[in-house]
C-alpha cells in the first residue's frame, strides 16, 4: 500500500495489519514529533492532519489511526508543517502567544490548529469565533499553561503572512483504482484489507469469516493499542461509498453506517439543533472526523450517545449477510445484552435510517458527563414528543448509561401517551422512570445520581417541549459553531 | 584593540539586559516544530530491549509462587527478573524505607511490580507479562483513611504546631463550628509518561530519565546496581510535564532500564504507557480534615484545632514533608490567635501517594477556606469580609512560629477587591439568585499565601557551572531541570544579565549530574530561587576575575570596568564582548567557575514545630463566579480575576503562564478529576476517559490575570518570588464560589457539604442538602 507523508510517497506494505499511524511515524520513520500522551485518542498529543477527497485537512489521532486506513491519502505531521524549516504562522503564532509549556501536546494542537487555519487561510478577514477554536482543540490537553495563550494563537495565527498548509488536490481512500480491492493491502501474518465496494466486502467476509470490521477504528483500536490484541484480519470500511453519507430514501433518511459524526455534524437532512448540540460534544474533533455512527450503534456499548437519539426517532438498522441480504429491524430490538447484539457471524450494520417525521417531532437530546467537552455520559437521555392539543400524540423516552444496553423507557412512554401533559402526568412518567432502572455505580456517576438525574433529565426534557427552553448553564458555549 | 571614537557615547549600543522581559521559552521554537527531544524521542539503538512489568492485582497479598516459565519462553523476551535479581538494594525509597523495585514476598497495592521483563519491542514485553502465572494469599487491606486514623495505622509518626491556647480559646468563643473533609487526590497526568532510558558504558551506566531529581536517581540507581554514584550519569534535558509527579516516581523505572542495561549490556527503554502510569504512580495525597474552631460575632477566629489526615497509601514516599505542609497551611493567610494543627500520615493498600504541585498545602488552604466560608455563613457576613478581617498583619505568628514580616495579602486583596468589581457582582449575583430558579450564581474572593523553601532544610541549596567560550557563547548547567516551567529560561536571563551580555549568548545545557552534583530536586517552587543564585555566583566569579584582568591590562581601576550590552568598557577603550573574552583566554583567565547558594535565614524544628521554615511566601487571590444548574449540578465558570505576587517578575510572560496553568489545574482538582477505587483497592480512574482534566472549553473566556507589583522583601533572585505551586490554590475560589451558589438554596443560612472535587454529581447533592435545608 501506499500513502503521502508530508508530500513524500510512502512504500508500507510490508508492515503488520494492526500497525498504528503512530507507530509507524515513531516507530518506523523515526517522526519522533508527533507524541503519544495516551494511546487511546484521548489526549490529542499524537495529532496529525489527513486530507480529505476534497483537500481538507481534517485532524485525527494517529494512536488510534490504523495505518492500512491511510491507502492513498496524503498525511501532514509537525514535521511537514514548517516548510524549509521555516515555520508556518501557526507555530510562529505559538511561539509569539507563549503557547507552550513543558511542550509535549504542543505538536498536537499545531496541527489541530493547522486543520483550523486552513478553513479560514485566503478567507480576507475572517477569524474563527473563539467558541469555534475552543471546538476544535477541546480533544488536545494541555497541562501546563491552561490554554488561554493556545486560544490566543489561534486567534491571532492568520494574522501572520499566510500559507497554506497543503497543496490543493484532495486526496482519495483506497487503493489505487484498477487494483483488486478484495485482496489485502497489508499482508504478512495478519491482513489489512479496504474494499471499495460492498459486493467485495461481502467476497471477503465469506472467505474470513474471523475478520474484524474497523470503520473509524476511534474504539477497536483500543484494543491493540491498551490490550495490544493481534486482529488476524482487519476490513476497512471507510472507502466503501455505499456505506457512507446521508440520503433520502421514500419516507425516511438514509444514513450509511460508516458515515463519520463529522458527516452528519450540521447535514442539511438532519435538521436538529440537540443533535448538533449533542455531536459537538461527542469524543473531539478527531475522533469525530474518524467515529462512525454504525460503529457507536454496532460496538454495543450501553452509554454510547447515538443509539438513544435513534431510538426515541424509531430508527431502524440493516443488517446485511455475505450473500447480499439485508434484513431491516428495529434499533430497539438489536441489543441482546451487554456488549451483544443480534449479528450474526458474517453480518454487517450496512445503513440506519429514520422516518423524516421522526426528526420533525420535537426532541431534546440530553448528555450528562462531568467534563463538558469530550467526556462519556453519565447519563444520556433522549426524548421526542408530538401533542395534538394539549395531550401526548407520540412519545420516545431512551436512555444511555442507565442499563446493560441503551434503553426506550417504555413504561414512562406509556404513562404519557395519550395523557394530558400536565405537571401530575410528568411526575409520573418521571416516577415510571425511577422504577424501571436499577443503574450502577461506576466510576463516572452513583446509582442514586443516575436515577435521580433520569427523571430529572425527562422532567426538563418536558418542561422545554411544552414550555420552551429556559436558559441553560451552557448556553454561551454552544452559541451555534457551524462549518464545513 | 578599537579606541572609542570621540562621537561614540556608550548609550549608542542598545541595553540588552532581558531580566524582566517576556522572553520565549528558551525551547519554544523546537516545541512548536516537534524537534525538541523527549526520552523516548532519542534514536533506537538496533538491539535496544523494551522493558514491561507484571503487578500485583491484590491490594495486599504474600506472594506464594511465581511461574514465569512462559514468560521467559515468549517471542522477543531477552531477560526476567524478580527482586532477587537485584544486585544491589531493593529498597528505592527517597527519604526514609519501603519503596521497592519489586515486591519480595507481599504485595502491598494493586498494581505494584512483582517482576520485569526485558524484550525486543514494546508490544513483546507487554506480551509476554501476562504470560506469568503467580499464587497469591490475600490478606486484610487497609483502604480507608478514617480506620487507618482510628487504628494509628501510620507510615510515619504523627507531629504538631500548637500555638497559644486553642482549647481555652474555642471554649470562651462566643461562637463554635466542627466540621470534616474528605479531599480528593489527584493524577498528575503530565502528558509525556514516565520513561528512561540507559545505555551501559565501561564503569557502569549513563541514564536519560524524565526526572525531577537527577542527583536521587543517580543515588538509587548506584545502589540497586552496587555501583560507587561516580558510575552513574544521569542527564535530563527536559521533561514533558512534571508537577512533582516525577519528583520520586521517575526513579523506579530508571532503575529497571539501569538493571536490564547492566545485566544484558544493551541499550534498554522503559517507557510506561499510560494505562500502566495511572496504576502504578503515586498520586497526590486524599486527605481526611476535620476541624473545631472558636470565633466571635464578626467572624475574627479566636482557636482552631485541626487534625489533617493524608492519606499516603502503603509507604512513606515524601509524605512526611507532604504532611508537614499540609500543617502549616493549615492556617492559609488568617491569624488564628490559638491553633493547634496535627498531622497524621495514614497507611493504606493503595499506591504511595506523592509530590504534586503543592505538596500538601493546597490541602490544608482548601480547608481553612472551608472554614472561613462557615464561619461567614454563622455570623451572616459576606465570606470576603471575613475573610479581610482574618488576614495576617506584620507582626502576627504562624502556628509553626514564624512571625509574618510583610503585608502583601491586605493590599492585594483589597487591590483585587476593588479591580475585579467584586462588590457590585455580589450585588448582581444576589439579586439574580433572589428570583429564584433552578440556574444560580455564586461568586467567591479568596487568598493563598505559600510558604517558599524546602521544609526539610539541608534541600535548600543549589549548584551551577558556568563556561564562557573563546567566541564569547555561554554555555550554562544547573542543578535544577526544565519541565515547562520556564527555569532554563529564567536562570539564562539572569546569567545574561549578570555577564552583561546578550540572551542569544547563554545556551541552557541538559541538566546533568556529572556537571552538577548533588543536586536538590527541582520542586517546593524554589527551582529559580535556589538555581538562578547558584548560577548568578558562577558568574559572578567569573566576573571578578573578568574586571580584574580588565584593569591590569587596560591600565584602569577595575572598579571602573564595565560589562554590559555585549560590550567590555575599561580604561577608555570599548570592546565587543567575543574579543574581550578571546583576549582574556589568551592572557589565561579561568574563563569557567561553579556557583553555589544556600537559602539564608531558614531552620525548622520538626519534632517541636516550630521554626521559620520559609523564607518568604508568595501570595495571590483570584476572584471566581460560577452559574450553576442545581437540578444537575452541572456548572460553568464565568469569570476568573487574578491578582498573584510574583515580587519583581524575572519573566511576566513565564510567570502568567505559571499562574494560568496552575490555576487550570488547581481547578481541575477541585472540579472534574476524580480518583476512584472499587472496594478490592483496584483504582477504577485508570484512564483519560474515565479521568477528566479541564480542556479549554472548561477555561473561561473573562480570564484576567495581572502580577501585583511589589519587589520581593527578602533576597531572593532579583527580588523575584517563586511561582510554581501557589497559583495551583488560586482556584479554591472556584470551589467556594460553587458552594455559594447552592448556598442560595437555603437563603445562605449554612454551606452545604461539598467535598472536593465538586463534579456535577456532588454539587447535585449538595444543591439537594441546601433545599432540603440540612443534612438528612
Amino acid at each position: 500500500m501506499k500513502f503521502y507523508l508530508n508530500g513524500v510517497p510512502q512504500g508500507c506494505s510490508d508492515n503488520d495489519a494492526n500497525t498504528t499511524l503512530l507507530q509507524y511515524l515513531r516507530t518506523g520513520q523515526g517522526l519522533s514529533g508527533t507524541k503519544e500522551g495516551c494511546a487511546s485518542g484521548d489526549c490529542g498529543a499524537c495529532t496529525v492532519l489527513v486530507a480529505d477527497s476534497t483537500g481538507q485537512a481534517r485532524a485525527v489521532n494517529s494512536c488510534i489511526t490504523p495505518l492500512g486506513s491511510l491507502a492513498g491519502r496524503r498525511v501532514l505531521t509537525v514535521e511537514g508543517l514548517a516548510q524549509g524549516g521555516e515555520a508556518h504562522p501557526v507555530q510562529r503564532a505559538m511561539v509569539d502567544c507563549h503557547g507552550s509549556q513543558c511542550g509535549f501536546c504542543t505538536p498536537g494542537f499545531v496541527m489541530s490548529l493547522a486543520g483550523l487555519y486552513q478553513r479560514y487561510q485566503g478567507d480576507g478577514e475572517t477569524r474563527p469565533e473563539r467558541a469555534e477554536i475552543v471546538e476544535c482543540i477541546a480533544g488536545n490537553l494541555c497541562r501546563c499553561t491552561g490554554y488561554r495563550p493556545i486560544v490566543e494563537a489561534a486567534q491571532r495565527m492568520l494574522d501572520y503572512p499566510q500559507r497554506a498548509i497543503l497543496g490543493d488536490s484532495g486526496s482519495q481512500s483506497g487503493a489505487p483504482a484498477g487494483e483488486p480491492d478484495t485482496r489485502p493491502l497489508l499482508d504478512g501474518e495478519r491482513q489489512y484489507y479496504l474494499p471499495r465496494a460492498e459486493a467485495s466486502l461481502r467476497e471477503i467476509l465469506a472467505a474470513q469469516p474471523e475478520a474484524r470490521l474497523v470503520a473509524g477504528g476511534t474504539d477497536l483500536m483500543l484494543e491493540v493499542t491498551q490490550r495490544f490484541e493481534q486482529f488476524p484480519v482487519l476490513v476497512d470500511l471507510s472507502a466503501i461509498d455505499s456505506l457512507r453519507g446521508v440520503d433520502e430514501d421514500g419516507d425516511f433518511i438514509r444514513i450509511g453506517a460508516a458515515t463519520s459524526y463529522r458527516e452528519l455534524l450540521g447535514h442539511p437532512l438532519l435538521p436538529s439543533a440537540p443533535l448538533a448540540t449533542l455531536l459537538r460534544r461527542l469524543g473531539s474533533e478527531q475522533i469525530r472526523n474518524r467515529g462512525t455512527v454504525g460503529g457507536n450503534i454496532a460496538n454495543a456499548s450501553p452509554i454510547a450517545d447515538m443509539p438513544p437519539a435513534l431510538m426515541v426517532w424509531q430508527a431502524e438498522v440493516a443488517l446485511t449477510d455475505t450473500a447480499g441480504r439485508q434484513r431491516w429491524l428495529p434499533l430497539d430490538d438489536f441489543y441482546l445484552g451487554y456488549r451483544q447484539t443480534v449479528l450474526q457471524p458474517g453480518e454487517y450494520l450496512s445503513a440506519i435510517r429514520l422516518p423524516r417525521a421522526a426528526l420533525a417531532t420535537p426532541h431534546r437530546l440530553y448528555k450528562l458527563t462531568k467534563r463538558y467537552e469530550d467526556d462519556i455520559s453519565s447519563v444520556m437521555c433522549a426524548v421526542s414528543l408530538a401533542l395534538d392539543g394539549d395531550r401526548v400524540a407520540r412519545v420516545g423516552i431512551a436512555y444511555g448509561g442507565m442499563a446493560a444496553v441503551p434503553q426506550r423507557a417504555v413504561a414512562a412512554e406509556a404513562v404519557l401517551r395519550g395523557a394530558r401533559l400536565d405537571d401530575q402526568s410528568i411526575a409520573r412518567a418521571c416516577a415510571a422512570v425511577s422504577a424501571a432502572f436499577q443503574p450502577l455505580s461506576d466510576v463516572r456517576a452513583s446509582a442514586a445520581y443516575r436515577l435521580a438525574m433520569a427523571a430529572g433529565l425527562l422532567q426538563r426534557a418536558l418542561l422545554a417541549l411544552r414550555d420552551g427552553d429556559p436558559p441553560g448553564v451552557f448556553d454561551a458555549c454552544e452559541a451555534g459553531v457551524s462549518h464545513a | 584593540m578599537r579606541k572609542l571614537s570621540p562621537a561614540y557615547q556608550p548609550g549608542e549600543i542598545p541595553a540588552v539586559d532581558p531580566v524582566g522581559k517576556s522572553l520565549p521559552q528558551d525551547s519554544a521554537l523546537r516545541h512548536v516544530l516537534g524537534s525538541a527531544v523527549y526520552v523516548d524521542d532519542m534514536p533506537v539503538y538496533p538491539d535496544e530491549l523494551h522493558v514491561a512489568v507484571g503487578v500485583s492485582p491484590h491490594a495486599h497479598a504474600r506472594i506464594t509462587g511465581i511461574d514465569l516459565a512462559a514468560v521467559r519462553a515468549a517471542p522477543g523476551v531477552v531477560d526476567v527478573i524478580v527482586q532477587a535479581d537485584i544486585p544491589g538494594s531493593a529498597d528505592i525509597s527517597p527519604v526514609f524505607e519501603g519503596d521497592l523495585l519489586l515486591a519480595g514476598d507481599t504485595v502491598e497495592h494493586v498494581g505494584q511490580p512483582v517482576f520485569a521483563v526485558a524484550a525486543r519491542s514494546f508490544e513483546q514485553a507487554h506480551r509476554a507479562v501476562r504470560l506469568a502465572r503467580v499464587g497469591y494469599e490475600t490478606l486484610e487491606a487497609q483502604l480507608d483513611v478514617k480506620a487507618a486514623l482510628a487504628q494509628e495505622d501510620f507510615v510515619l509518626p504523627s507531629r504538631r504546631s500548637r500555638l497559644g491556647d486553642p482549647e481555652a480559646a474555642i471554649a470562651a468563643a462566643p461562637l463554635r463550628l466542627e466540621g470534616e473533609m474528605m479531599i480528593g487526590g489527584q493524577e498528575h497526568f503530565y502528558l509525556e509518561g514516565q520513561v528512561s532510558v540507559a545505555h551501559p558504558d565501561e564503569v557502569g551506566v549513563q541514564v536519560y530519565s524524565s526526572s525531577q531529581h537527577p542527583a536521587e536517581v543517580q543515588k538509587l540507581v548506584a545502589e540497586v546496581l552496587d555501583l560507587p554514584l561516580h558510575a552513574v550519569q544521569v542527564q535530563v534535558r527536559r521533561m514533558g510535564g512534571g508537577f512533582g509527579g516525577k519528583e520520586s516516581q521517575a526513579a523506579p523505572l530508571a532503575c529497571m532500564a539501569a538493571l536490564f542495561a547492566r545485566r544484558t549490556g544493551r541499550a534498554v527503554r522503559y517507557r510506561m504507557p499510560r494505562w500502566a502510569d495511572m496504576v502504578q504512580t503515586g498520586k497526590r495525597h486524599p486527605f481526611w480534615n476535620r476541624y473545631s474552631v472558636g470565633f466571635d460575632s464578626s467572624g475574627v477566629i479566636q482557636g482552631l484545632v485541626m487534625d489533617v489526615a493524608g492519606n499516603c497509601g502503603c509507604s512513606a514516599d515524601l509524605s512526611d514533608g507532604i504532611v508537614d505542609r499540609a500543617v502549616n497551611h493549615a492556617d492559609n493567610a488568617y491569624f488564628l490567635h490559638n491553633a493547634q494543627v496535627t498531622g497524621y500520615r495514614c497507611r493504606t493498600n493503595t499506591v504511595s501517594h506523592t509530590a504534586f504541585r503543592g505538596f500538601g498545602g493546597p490541602q490544608g488552604i482548601v480547608t481553612a477556606e472551608a472554614i472561613i466560608d462557615d464561619i461567614a455563613r454563622a455570623v451572616g457576613r459576606d465570606p470576603l469580609d471575613v475573610r479581610k478581617a482574618n488576614l495576617y498583619r506584620p507582626g502576627d505568628s504562624t502556628p509553626y512560629g514564624q512571625v509574618i514580616e510583610e503585608s502583601v495579602l491586605v493590599d492585594l486583596v483589597a487591590e483585587l477587591e476593588a479591580s475585579s468589581d467584586y462588590r457590585a457582582r455580589r450585588a448582581a449575583v444576589s439579586a439574580f439568585n433572589a428570583a429564584g430558579g433552578i440556574l444560580r450564581r455564586g461568586l467567591a474572593l479568596t487568598p493563598v499565601k505559600f510558604g517558599i523553601s524546602f521544609t526539610t532544610t539541608h534541600l535548600n541549596q543549589a549548584g551551577a557551572l558556568v563556561h564562557i567560550y573563546t567566541d564569547g557563547s555561554v554555555h550554562l548547567s544547573h542543578g535544577g531541570t526544565e519541565m515547562g516551567q520556564g527555569l532554563y529560561t529564567k536562570v539564562a536571563q539572569v546569567v545574561a544579565r549578570a555577564l552583561g551580555v546578550s540572551i542569544e549568548r547563554v545556551l541552557p545545557s541538559a541538566t546533568r549530574t556529572d556537571k552538577v552534583p548533588n543536586a536538590s530536586p527541582t520542586a517546593a517552587s524554589a527551582g529559580t530561587d535556589l538555581n538562578a543564585m547558584a548560577a548568578l555566583d558562577a558568574c559572578n566569579r567569573i566576573r571578578r576575575r573578568l574586571v580584574d584582568f580588565a584593569g591590569e591590562h587596560f591600565g584602569c581601576d577595575p572598579a571602573s570596568v564595565a560589562i554590559r550590552d555585549d560590550h567590555v568598557f575599561a580604561g577608555g577603550e570599548c570592546l565587543p564582548f567575543a574579543d574581550f573574552i578571546s583576549l582574556a583566554y589568551l592572557n589565561r583567565i579561568s574563563l569557567s567557575a561553579s556557583g553555589f547558594y544556600r537559602t539564608p535565614k531558614i531552620h525548622f524544628n520538626r519534632e517541636t514545630g516550630q521554626g521559620h521554615p520559609f523564607f518568604y511566601f508568595a501570595n495571590g487571590a483570584a476572584c471566581s463566579e460560577v452559574l450553576v444548574d442545581t437540578s444537575t449540578g452541572e456548572y460553568r465558570v464565568t469569570r476568573v480575576d487574578i491578582l498573584h505576587d510574583v515580587g519583581d517578575s524575572l519573566n511576566p510572560a513565564i510567570d502568567i503562564g505559571q499562574i494560568e496553568g496552575g490555576f487550570v489545574q488547581g481547578m481541575g482538582w477541585l472540579t472534574t478529576e476524580e480518583l476512584s477505587w472499587n472496594e478490592a483497592g483496584a483504582i477504577t480512574s485508570n484512564s483519560p476517559a474515565n479521568y477528566k482534566i479541564p480542556t479549554a472549553a472548561d477555561v473561561p473566556a473573562e480570564f484576567r490575570v495581572a502580577l501585583f507589583q511589589r519587589p520581593n522583601h527578602a533576597e531572593a533572585v532579583y527580588r523575584s518570588k517563586a511561582v510554581g505551586e501557589p497559583p495551583l490554590m488560586l482556584p479554591i475560589s472556584v470551589w467556594c464560589a460553587l458552594r455559594d451558589a447552592c448556598a442560595s438554596l437555603c437563603d445562605y443560612r449554612f454551606n452545604p457539604r461539598m467535598d472536593p472535587p465538586a463534579t456535577p454529581e456532588r454539587v447535585y447533592w449538595a444543591a439537594q442538602e441546601a433545599i432540603r435545608g440540612g443534612r438528612p
